[in-house]
């Protein structure tokens, strides 16, 4: 069986090939299919621990030729299920938590009408590190960039987990050439403004437009949190720096190091890479110069800085900054590549591989070409003796994703198990 | 409630008014003139309080005399308060001079007045024990910039992250399961965050409450006045619309243009793109010139489509955003060109970004090859560059518009681009301050400068704007000028946080 599974997979690939023309006829089908409704409004919903939530937050459809409608709320799962079905998006945006049901705004005063509390979201999108890879450029991603996503994910989630002290983050591949974070602590849905932007600032190491070649300055001491930033990503920047990218192979790649260099250091380090062929010779050179006993004070960080402004985290911050900013909902599917935005499993973040994440024309493939035997079996009477297949997603490509969902989830109920309870308890006391 | 006292006060709170005045301006103009918290900037700050013979340091002994100033003080307050709630931009420079001005006085307290001070407002930190003081000690020194020489006599408190808000934002502090670690020294950074959110919160509290008062035709006039006079012009209105077209902006550019818009410029017809960020800045000040939907539509897609983005796709990405900004889409707000202010403190730039102000988010070099470019000679390089260097951008940028239009003394205050661009126009346009060079070179504007109709003169705007109004408001006003000539200055922010 598991064989028969992995041949079709093998086979779905050369099958089924996305192209974008497809999507209006596969995204009926994917939203019967596959759409998990139920965990979305269980994640929205928070418990039900605040009133109304999932009715107040907005979401926001773009339809078939760049349509956005704004807006949109749901009194519940099934009324989601039923208006997606309807409209069939080409992408789902999510957005704040407002004080009234976002559909009938028009019933209120438009100033009473306020986002109030969303999650903390992060987004980081390939395009912003085009001065620092050399493979890629714009939309484009390979094998050889994607590391700077593994960093980001490592480095920031370190930062949010141990610096603020945030439980339930969601890492979600974007769909292209980027990830999200959704961090989901109560805590962390109730920030202002001015909280969300002093964290992205806090986690902002690179500064400066094109204006400034050298992004990054250490002042010493080192902060804790950017020490701990680069203890996470030294290991893995020679592989990628030295060996992926090649960042000091040639001379051009080089002048663009050495231009972060304090003068005298430059000129010493210009002479000694001539002599030298490849990256990994040149990086050693820098970094026992730099560290040398006899090195002045200035030189002290170079190598850091070097690997910061290289490898550090690149954050879209007015993304995080905004309450009322939207940002693509987990499970969509990317409208150019057609491929999921599934979770990514935090554990294994390393063996992420954003070409190994199912398509859609991959998955109603797979979907199709089940073997008869286990499709029957997964057709389920509902009481209404209504035939559905609840588990469709069950033997595709796409269950390992939802399992990640699923254990966030887990987590996210614990934060609410009780607290229902014991609110009601405390209000009986009166 | 609050707003019967001022029917009571009326009377005389033009007087009291105009304490509150002068005391935040100058807060305003040492910030921008000098760095913050140096000691430069603090011997300013003391001259001007000094002034006022307010006792302000002392919360222990206050004597009647002490009561009755400050009692004045507090009317003044409670005045701009009314005056400064109108508006965002109002609300904002209102929330950060007064917040500049509470952590000068905080710093200049005597301890004993600190206490007192926290007492009286119920503000409690408890500090660390010295078990966790001695377990984290690593991580605490390398957090504080020098903390290695005051680590052993300093106290920590720790607060949830999000009341040191200003030092997280700097990594100024050391974070761990979202608290803080505040050293005594920095005390004032979570006094003053509660300050600002209290203020913040009554600010807008009593915008709720304006309408009421708006009825009142004796206040309605003077509040506006009072706000108006604080900021300045501050470009919302768009007036010579259309006097400008689309072929005359490259000329402009080189001609009238700051430094940071002809550098927006330039990247957009070099790369025939920019990012949002530099799409806001620049947009809007066109705007301010005056530029219409139309035209702002036009001369976007037609340099977008130079590069990669065609008009279809023009249309489905960026013109809504166009739109948007002129106040036509979403909750069609009128959005305002952005003044130097928030240029520099708002929004840095990341990888990729052209926005921003050149002055404040240049790398030195490049920004000495970028006026060296512009025919600066070297020495008037460096004059702009000290400027640069001693963080006063606007007057390096003032600098840059002396040399570039050959005058001494540009005589006017720079806080806006827009104003810069009217400034250069009015020169240009014969103004009678310009000195002719020799050389002969740079002498003749090519482009003939775009005629602003009368109107557009902030002065004669707020002039036509007050022939309107009733004798008595006039002589209100009149009164408010005249005071503000005389440099009757002073006031003081409250002793004690406000709760709104």
């Amino acid at each position: 069986m598991k064989q028969q599974l992995q041949h079709y997979r093998k086979k779905t690939m050369a099958d089924a090939d996305f192209c974008s023309a497809q999507l209006q006829d596969l995204l009926p089908l994917y939203y019967k299919r596959f759409f998990p409704f139920g965990r979305f409004f269980k994640w929205l919903n928070y418990g039900g621990v605040k009133k109304n939530y999932f009715q107040r937050r907005e979401f926001s459809f773009t339809l078939k030729d760049d349509i956005y409608v704004r807006y949109q709320s749901f009194q519940s799962a099934n009324e989601m299920e039923k208006e997606v079905h309807k409209a069939i998006p080409y992408k789902m945006d999510i957005g704040a938590v407002f004080s009234h049901r976002p559909n009938q705004r028009h019933c209120v005063k438009p100033s009473a009408f306020q986002a109030q509390e969303k999650e903390l979201v992060f987004d980081i999108d390939m395009t912003d590190y085009d001065d620092v890879r050399t493979c890629c450029k714009l939309a484009d991603i390979c094998a050889n960039c994607w590391p700077l996503m593994t960093f980001a994910i490592r480095v920031i989630d370190r930062a949010l987990r141990e610096d603020f002290g945030f439980k339930h983050r969601l890492w979600v591949y974007s769909g292209r050439r980027g990830v999200h974070c959704w961090v989901c602590d109560e805590t962390a849905r109730e920030l202002s403004q001015a909280a969300r932007s002093s964290i992205a600032e806090y986690l902002s190491v690179i500064k400066g437009g094109e204006g400034s070649i050298k992004k990054v300055n250490l002042s010493d001491p080192v902060h804790p949190s950017i020490q701990e930033s680069l203890k996470l990503m030294k290991n893995d920047f020679e592989d990628y720096a030295l060996v992926k990218q090649d960042f000091l192979g040639n001379e051009k790649k080089r002048e663009k190091v050495l231009a972060l260099m304090p003068d005298d250091l430059r000129t010493d380090m210009r002479s000694d890479f001539s002599s030298l062929t490849n990256s990994v010779n040149c990086w050693d050179r820098l970094k026992s110069c730099t560290q040398a006993k006899r090195a002045p004070d200035k030189w002290r960080h170079v190598h850091e800085e070097v690997m910061l402004q290289f490898c550090y985290p690149r954050l879209d911050v007015n993304v995080s900054k905004g309450v009322n900013h939207l940002l693509k909902s987990p499970f969509c599917v990317h409208p150019k590549t057609g491929r999921v935005c599934v979770p990514i499993d935090l554990n294994k973040v390393e063996d992420f591989d954003p070409f190994n994440v199912p398509t859609i024309s991959q998955l109603c493939w797979e979907l199709d070409h089940l073997p008869e035997v286990v499709d029957a079996q997964a057709v389920q009477v509902t009481e209404e003796g209504q035939k559905r297949r609840r588990k469709d997603y069950k033997k595709t490509s796409l269950a390992a994703a939802i399992r990640v969902f699923d254990s966030f989830l887990e987590d996210l109920e614990a934060s609410w198990r009780g607290r229902l309870l014991r609110e009601s308890d405390l209000k009986n006391e009166f | 409630m609050m707003f019967l006292h001022f029917f009571v006060f009326i009377p005389f709170h033009s007087h009291f008014t105009i304490f509150c005045f002068p005391v935040l301006k100058a807060v305003e103009s040492f910030g921008m003139c000098h760095t913050k918290w140096s000691e430069k900037y603090q011997k300013k700050m003391e001259d001007e309080l000094k002034k006022a013979n307010l006792p302000y340091r002392d919360l222990m002994h206050v004597s009647d005399n002490d009561l009755e100033l400050r009692r004045k003080d507090h009317i003044s307050h409670f005045i701009l308060r009314l005056a400064y709630c109108q508006s965002e931009n109002l609300r904002r420079w209102f929330l950060q001079q007064e917040a500049d001005l509470f952590r000068y006085r905080f710093s200049q307290q005597l301890s004993g007045s600190v206490r007192k001070f926290l007492d009286l407002n119920d503000l409690h930190y408890t500090s660390i024990l010295p078990n966790e003081k001695v377990e984290l000690k690593t991580q605490l020194i390398n957090s504080t910039f020098g903390m290695k020489e005051l680590f052993d006599t300093q106290d920590f408190y720790k607060v949830p992250f999000t009341d040191a808000l200003d030092l997280v934002r700097g990594r100024k502090i050391f974070l761990r399961h979202g608290l803080a670690y505040i050293p005594h020294n920095d005390l004032v950074s979570i006094v003053l965050n509660d300050f600002r959110t209290s203020l913040s919160r009554a600010l807008a509290v009593t915008a709720r409450g304006l309408p009421v008062i708006q009825e009142d035709e004796r206040l309605q006039p003077l509040l506006k006045h009072l706000s108006y006079a604080y900021i300045g012009q501050d470009y919302s209105v768009q007036k010579n619309v259309g006097n400008i077209s689309l072929d005359q902006l490259d000329s402009l550019a080189t001609r009238s243009f700051p430094l940071c818009m002809r550098s927006l410029h330039y990247a957009l017809r070099d790369q025939h793109h920019l990012r949002h960020g530099g799409r806001l800045q620049y947009g809007l000040f066109l705007k301010g010139l005056g530029l219409s939907l139309e035209q702002a539509l036009t001369f976007w897609r037609t340099e977008f489509a130079r590069g990669s983005i065609d008009p279809e796709k023009f249309e489905k990405g960026y013109a809504y955003n166009i739109r948007h900004a002129y106040g036509k889409e979403g909750k069609r707000t009128d959005y305002t060109p952005y003044s130097c202010m928030k240029i520099i403190q708002t929004n840095t730039p990341g990888p990729g970004d052209h926005h921003g102000c050149p002055f404040r988010h240049t790398d030195a070099d490049l920004l000495r090859q970028r006026l060296q470019s512009h025919r600066l000679s070297s020495s008037e390089i460096n004059q702009v560059m000290e400027y640069v260097k001693g963080m006063h951008y606007q007057l390096a940028c003032q600098k840059y518009f002396e040399f570039t239009h050959k005058v001494e003394d540009g005589a006017f205050g720079l806080s806006h681009p827009n104003q810069y661009f009217e400034e250069s126009q009015k020169l240009l346009s014969g103004g009678q301050h310009a000195k002719r060079e020799n050389s002969g070179e740079v002498q003749k504007p090519v482009v003939a400068p775009v005629t602003m109709p009368q109107s557009s003169h902030p002065a004669q705007s707020s002039e036509s704007q007050s022939t309107q109004l009733s004798a008595s408001q006039v002589e209100e006003q009149e009164l408010l000028e005249e005071c503000f000539a005389n440099g009757v200055v002073l006031r003081f922010v409250k002793g004690t946080v406000e709760l709104g």
